[in-house]
């Protein structure tokens, strides 16, 4: 590219136009890799983002450690900023910046539209063993409120199985962390 | 190598071989919610032995997949208890599941009030899913705490619990177990080091990568 002074012009102007409302908006369209009607956005993993003289730096946090979605998340993340037309550049955290109360009010909601339990909020004091085993988890099909834990894990590290003795659904809860 | 790596290391080995070692039941487990369980489990440990790996690969200038599968078995510094092959052996996993998951609580407490920041936070974000392996495991040992075949397996493998945690944190863990009503102490711990059965699990652990050409992508 040495000396390609209309190229490297043209390059600037482009990147100029990216900014960090853009970004995250385009962030905002990925979907969660497992539970599509979530963004990772909605999710709360995207911890910052910062844009630099064309290079976009994001801070993002896992959710859970083992996950398998975590590489396509990033990979997805580096597509959009590419996109943009700047360079991405993915921060992964590995500190405890993240649990489930940094999902959104709006993802909740999807996460119940979609048929899983949300997560409750965190107690403020005292483990959240007696939440997950409490019964009145609204069952996401019919909102009774007489629904059981069935098992502790589920087909994804986020998910637990309750069962609702109403209307006699099995259904997915994502677990409180 | 530092104090710091050390320690990042025994912990992910015991993280990855433990996570091994409980995805055996994917598949055969007694029934299918245990199936999912155990998978899910594992699933877990092996994602804070790669947390730990990165942390311990910064460090030494190498990668999180170089530390899990390229060191020869004797340099592998997990506890004996999380090497046992137990498959089959239903109550021996439980004993297993049940006295590894009660030490790692202890030692993720301490980490969490540790000075480095790094490994403090680290263990923070694991212990929000470790909850969760505390609570199945002490389910399950309520549901068979009256079975002999469980009583032995804990007490076979308490010396080997108490080589999970550094000599400091041990009375604490026979502290633990009394308060969920097992009395179990007055063993010799078994130290880490490398057992008879680690050699073949090792060799399937690190069978597929050894078998790949050079510079291979995933």
């Amino acid at each position: 590219m040495g000396g390609d002074d209309l190229g490297s012009a043209l390059g600037a102007g482009r990147r100029a136009m990216v900014t960090a409302e853009k970004v995250w908006d385009a962030l905002a369209e990925i979907p969660d890799p497992e539970i599509p009607v979530i963004s990772l956005v909605e999710l709360g993993v995207v911890k910052g983002v910062e844009v630099e003289n064309g290079t976009v730096r994001v801070d993002f946090t896992p959710t859970f450690m083992g996950c398998p979605a975590l590489e396509v998340m990033q990979r997805a993340m580096e597509a959009k900023i590419s996109d943009l037309g700047a360079s991405p550049e993915i921060t992964v955290r590995l500190d405890d910046s993240w649990s489930t109360d940094d999902i959104t009010s709006e993802g909740r909601e999807k996460l119940r539209a979609a048929g899983f339990a949300p997560p409750t909020p965190r107690p403020a004091a005292g483990g959240i063993e007696l939440v997950q085993l409490q019964r009145g988890f609204r069952c996401p099909y019919c909102g009774s409120t007489e629904t059981r834990l069935e098992n502790l894990f589920g087909p994804t590290p986020c998910r637990s199985i309750r069962y609702c003795d109403d209307c006699r659904q099995p259904f997915e809860q994502f677990k409180t962390i | 190598m530092s104090d710091r790596t050390d320690l990042l290391l025994a912990v992910a080995d015991d993280e990855l071989i433990l996570g091994w070692r409980n995805s055996e039941w994917t598949g055969i487990a007694p029934f299918l919610e245990e199936d999912v369980a155990f998978s899910s489990i594992a699933q877990n440990e092996i994602g804070h032995a790669r947390a730990l790996y990165e942390l311990a690969a910064t460090e030494l200038d190498t990668t999180a997949d170089a530390l899990a599968f390229d060191r020869s078995p004797s340099e592998y510094r997990c506890a004996p208890l999380v090497q046992a092959r137990l498959i089959h052996d239903w109550a021996g996993t439980i004993a297993r599941h049940f006295l590894y998951e009660t030490a790692d609580a202890i030692r993720l407490d301490a980490l969490k009030s540790s000075d480095d920041a790094e490994l403090a936070g680290l263990a923070a974000k694991m212990d929000r899913e470790e909850v969760y392996h505390r609570m199945h495991a002490e389910m399950w040992a309520e549901r068979l705490r009256d079975e002999d075949r469980f009583r032995d397996a804990l007490e076979a493998q308490w010396p080997s619990a108490l080589g999970v945690l550094d000599g400091d944190l041990r009375p604490r863990l026979v502290e633990r177990v009394r308060d969920l009503g097992f009395e179990l102490n007055g063993a010799d711990p078994i130290e880490r080091e490398v057992s008879d059965e680690f050699e073949p699990l090792w060799e399937e652990m690190t069978s597929v990568r050894r078998s790949a050409p050079a510079g291979a992508q995933w």
